[in-house]
This record gives C-alpha cells, sequence and structure tokens, in this order.
C-alpha cells in the first residue's frame, strides 16, 4: 500500500449515499495510514483511524496554509482560489489565533445561547409559510437555506435581501465541477460584495459582528477593509451551506429511518431537550457531510500510526472514516442510532481548527429538529427516493433539492 | 482532583462548556475557557472527564488528587 504506483483514485464512490465510500472502511481496517492519487496526480497519505486523525489534527507539524508545497488540493478550483479570500482556516500559528480570538466571543455559547428564540422565531415563521402555502415543497429551497441564511445575515449583519448574490457565488466556490476561472470571479465578486458593505460600515458602524470589526479592527488600524472581507467570506460561506445540508440531508436520513424519526419527534420542542441535542450530535457524526477530509502537509518527518510521512508530504483526514470507527463509537457506528453517544465526534474537525461556527449550528439544529417534525408530524418524501439528487460534487454534501409532503 | 486550563491554547470551541457547564464558563472579553471551579465535585467528573476528552486544542488538564 505504501506503493505510490499501487495508490487508488481518491475521492472513491459512495455507494450507499448515507455511508462513506466503502474503500474507507477496508482500508481503516487494513491500511489505516495508505497512499492515495489525487486529481493532480501526487499520492498524499489518507489517514483513516480516529485516534490517528485526532492525532495529525492536534500536530503543529502538520500545516493548514494550503500556499505550501505539496498541499493537497481538493481541486483545480480551490487551487485557482488559493490567494483569494485567505482567511484564519489556512493559517497556522501564531497567525490562526490572533485572527480567530477576534471572533471567539461572538460566537461563546452563552451569546449564541441568546440567539435561540430568535432562531426560534425565524424557524415558526418559516413553517407557517409553508404551512399556509400547502404540499409539496422543496425543503432545501424553502426552509434549509433560509433558516441558517437569515441568522447569519443578521449575526454579521450583511443584508438577507442580497441573498440570491452571496448564496449563487458560494455554490460556485464549494463545487468541485466550477471552472477555475469562474471559481476565482465568484470568490472576487463575494469580497468585493463585502469590502462595499464594510466601507458602508465604517461610516456608520452598525451593531453586529461586522460592525464590531470595524469598530475594533479598522479604525484601530489593525485590519485592513480586505482582512476583514476575507473573514466575512468564510463565515458567510461556512455559516449557512454546512447547516443548511445538514437540515435537508438529515432530514432525508430520518424519514429513512422512522422509528428513529418518531422518537425525535416525540422528544419536539421542550419536551426531551437532551434527546435532541444527541440527535444533533449523531446526525453531525452519521453524515459528516464535509466530506472531502480535512487537508494538512507535514512541515517535518512525522511518524503516524506506525507510518512515517516525510516533511512536504500531503495527508488528507477521513473524518468520515473517523466517525464510523467502531473502536471509538459504540454498537455499529453505521447505523444512525439518535440515542448513541456521539459527543466526540469529529464532524466539525479537531485540532485548532475545529469548527468556530459550532455553537451556532448546534443550537440551530436543535431547534429545526425540535420542531420541524412537531410541527409537520405527516412529512414525507414527495418523490422516489432513487430520484433525489446528492451532492457528491461538492465540497459540503447533501441534496440539491428535497420535495416533501405533509 | 484539580482541573488546569492553558489559556494560550484554547480557541473558544465552548465544547467544555457544554460538557460541564458548572465548572467552566468563557471569559465575556473574548470567549476564551475559564473555571468556575479548579476542584470539581464528584457529579462534576463525568462531565469534566467528557470536556478534557474532547477539548480540541489540548488545553484541558485533569490532575488527580
Ligand atoms: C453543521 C454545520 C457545520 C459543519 C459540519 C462544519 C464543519 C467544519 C469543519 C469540519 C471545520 C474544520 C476545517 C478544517 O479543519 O480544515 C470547520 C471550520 C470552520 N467553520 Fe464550520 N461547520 C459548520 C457550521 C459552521 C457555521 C454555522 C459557521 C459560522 C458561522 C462555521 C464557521 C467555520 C469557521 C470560521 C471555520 C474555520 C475555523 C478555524 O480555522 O479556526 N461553521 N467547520
Ligand atoms: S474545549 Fe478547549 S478550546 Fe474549547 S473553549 Fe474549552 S478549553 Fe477552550
Amino acid at each position: 500500500m505504501t506503493d505510490t504506483l499501487d495508490a487508488a483514485a481518491f475521492p472513491m464512490q459512495r455507494i450507499c449515499p448515507f455511508d462513506p465510500p466503502p474503500e474507507l472502511g477496508l482500508r481503516r481496517a487494513d491500511a489505516p495510514v495508505s497512499r492515495v492519487r489525487i486529481w493532480d496526480g501526487s499520492t498524499p497519505w489518507l489517514i483513516t483511524r480516529y485516534d490517528d486523525q485526532r492525532a495529525v489534527l492536534a500536530d503543529p507539524r502538520f500545516s493548514a496554509d494550503s500556499r505550501k508545497p505539496g498541499f493537497p488540493y481538493q481541486g483545480p478550483a480551490l487551487k485557482a482560489r488559493r490567494d483569494r479570500n485567505r482567511a484564519f482556516i489556512s493559517m497556522d500559528n501564531p497567525e490562526h489565533d490572533k485572527f480567530r480570538r477576534m471572533l471567539t466571543r461572538d460566537f461563546m455559547i452563552k451569546r449564541i445561547e441568546a440567539l435561540r428564540p430568535r432562531i426560534q422565531s425565524i424557524v415558526d415563521g418559516l413553517i407557517d409559510d409553508l404551512l399556509e402555502q400547502g404540499p409539496p415543497a422543496d425543503l432545501v429551497s424553502t426552509f434549509a437555506l433560509p433558516v441558517p441564511s437569515l441568522v447569519i445575515c443578521e449575526l454579521l449583519g450583511v443584508p438577507y435581501a442580497d441573498h440570491d448574490y452571496f448564496q449563487q457565488r458560494s455554490r460556485l466556490m464549494i463545487s468541485q465541477l466550477t471552472t477555475p476561472e469562474d471559481a476565482v470571479r465568484a470568490a472576487d465578486e463575494l469580497k468585493q460584495y463585502l469590502v462595499d458593505l464594510i466601507k458602508v460600515k465604517e461610516k456608520e458602524p452598525t451593531d453586529d459582528l461586522l460592525g464590531r470589526l470595524v469598530v475594533s479592527q479598522l479604525q484601530t488600524g489593525s485590519l485592513t477593509v480586505e482582512a476583514i472581507a476575507d473573514m466575512a467570506v468564510l463565515l458567510l460561506v461556512a455559516g449557512h451551506e454546512t447547516t443548511a445540508n445538514m437540515i435537508g440531508l438529515g432530514t432525508l436520513a430520518l424519514l429513512r429511518n422512522p422509528e428513529q424519526l418518531a422518537l425525535v419527534r416525540a422528544a419536539g420542542d421542550n419536551t426531551d431537550p437532551a434527546l435532541i441535542s444527541n440527535t444533533v450530535e449523531e446526525l453531525l457524526r452519521y453524515l459528516t457531510i464535509v466530506h472531502t477530509g480535512r487537508r494538512r502537509v507535514a512541515t517535518e518527518d512525522v511518524e503516524v500510526g506506525g507510518q512515517l510521512i516525510r516533511a512536504g508530504e500531503g495527508v488528507i483526514v477521513a473524518n468520515d472514516a473517523g466517525n464510523r470507527d467502531a473502536s471509538i463509537f459504540d454498537g455499529d457506528p453505521d447505523q444512525l442510532d439518535v440515542q448513541r453517544d456521539a459527543r466526540h465526534h469529529i464532524a466539525f474537525g479537531y485540532g485548532i481548527h475545529q469548527c468556530l461556527g459550532q455553537p451556532l449550528a448546534r443550537v440551530e439544529l436543535q431547534v429545526v429538529y425540535g420542531t420541524l417534525y412537531r410541527r409537520l408530524p405527516e412529512l414525507a418524501l414527495a418523490i422516489p427516493f432513487e430520484d433525489v439528487r446528492f451532492k457528491h460534487d461538492m465540497i459540503v454534501y447533501g441534496v440539491h433539492e428535497l420535495p416533501l409532503t405533509w | 482532583m484539580k482541573v488546569l486550563i492553558d489559556q494560550d491554547k484554547c480557541v473558544g470551541s465552548g465544547q467544555c462548556v457544554l460538557a460541564a457547564p458548572e465548572v467552566f464558563d468563557q471569559r465575556d472579553e473574548d470567549g476564551i475557557a475559564i473555571l468556575l471551579t479548579d476542584s470539581p465535585t464528584e457529579d462534576q467528573l463525568a462531565g469534566v472527564r467528557q470536556a478534557a476528552r474532547i477539548c480540541p486544542a489540548l488545553a484541558i488538564e485533569l490532575v488527580e488528587a
């Protein structure tokens, strides 16, 4: 397996749309640190065991800086826009913490928890609309995408009225089918949009995350408009595509597991918040929607799981495989079980880059899973399951649309 | 058992606060973790152990008495 000529093509094909490609499980058993061949012909190491994955992601000798030689890009479009919108997700320390700590206040548990009533009212309002309009409806466009978009817009201080503009561009940025030219253009346009918005806030600071950054970082001379816009692009894209897919794909997964859905529906709203919160963790683990692996490059020789990785070699941490590691998760990790203890999953990554938005994602999903199935108890798929289109070619996995009746 | 936090390592993920809210909190100014107590009671131990296990920044250390 260590022979670079043998390296199989990555990413591999899924068979069941809810499971990682079976090849990942085979490697986790027999070749947990082994080479794969990616789109540019290079052969980074694929890491498939949970313990090895956490070791790599917590180790500063593995760099997230995509400009370093040997970094395993997801595809040509991501490579082409690597110097655009450079934000702390692709920085190492000490630079990473300097930027991330400008935002950790806004995402801390207390402050996000204070948004729960507002998130509940957004969710209830969208469900009211669905009830009024009547079935069928596409859950993705009428609910899954608007919920996190409305929330992140309010938090950042971005006008929701512009959602078509930024949603189209973020979709191009996270699709593997986008040409490098289109990806670069989408990234530049989204950044310019935010630069313009920040300049407006510079004249008249607003009480929202971007407005506060204008006061605390721009007007003090710590950051440029461009640097703030780069962070804003990251937050805007990461802030709605992820949660939206957890709502769409999560709902489909529950519809396919009716006995699990029944448990969640019964726990709805505030009658059993512990089970709802457990459901969120289990669906994050089971679906691991950020499914193309965490990408890093070694800056020194490091041994991982008995295998020497040389300085300059790329690694791909397949956290979807780690989240199905039977030595870590009780019972059968390939089954969806909303009562399982899944709290230690790595769907948000691990190490210093572990998701900044996780408190927000959790509250959004708790409100959604706690409300949607209770208020629409007859929810059912309006098309044959075989016709559902899955996002195989997107950096964030999910369903393109989800036509439902109720 | 004593709990220690290395605030230089903390990335403000909030995982510890969710796992053991009686023991961990986050600083109002910047969301970095702080201790509400460094000597958790018996019934807080499970949550504290979970916090140390899931902290993404390896910033929580438990010293068994
Ligand atoms: C269910 C929803 C979400 C999932 C599954 C998810 C997943 C992830 C993952 C796997 C990473 C780690 C990337 C790496 O290690 O290379 C990450 C980082 C990040 N996420 Fe999320 N995310 C979600 C929601 C959000 C939301 C709602 C926001 C913001 C509003 C957000 C903002 C970020 C940011 C800023 C980073 C970079 C953190 C850093 O590098 O320090 N995410 N996310
Ligand atoms: S879990 Fe670790 S990184 Fe997250 S807030 Fe607590 S101490 Fe900081």
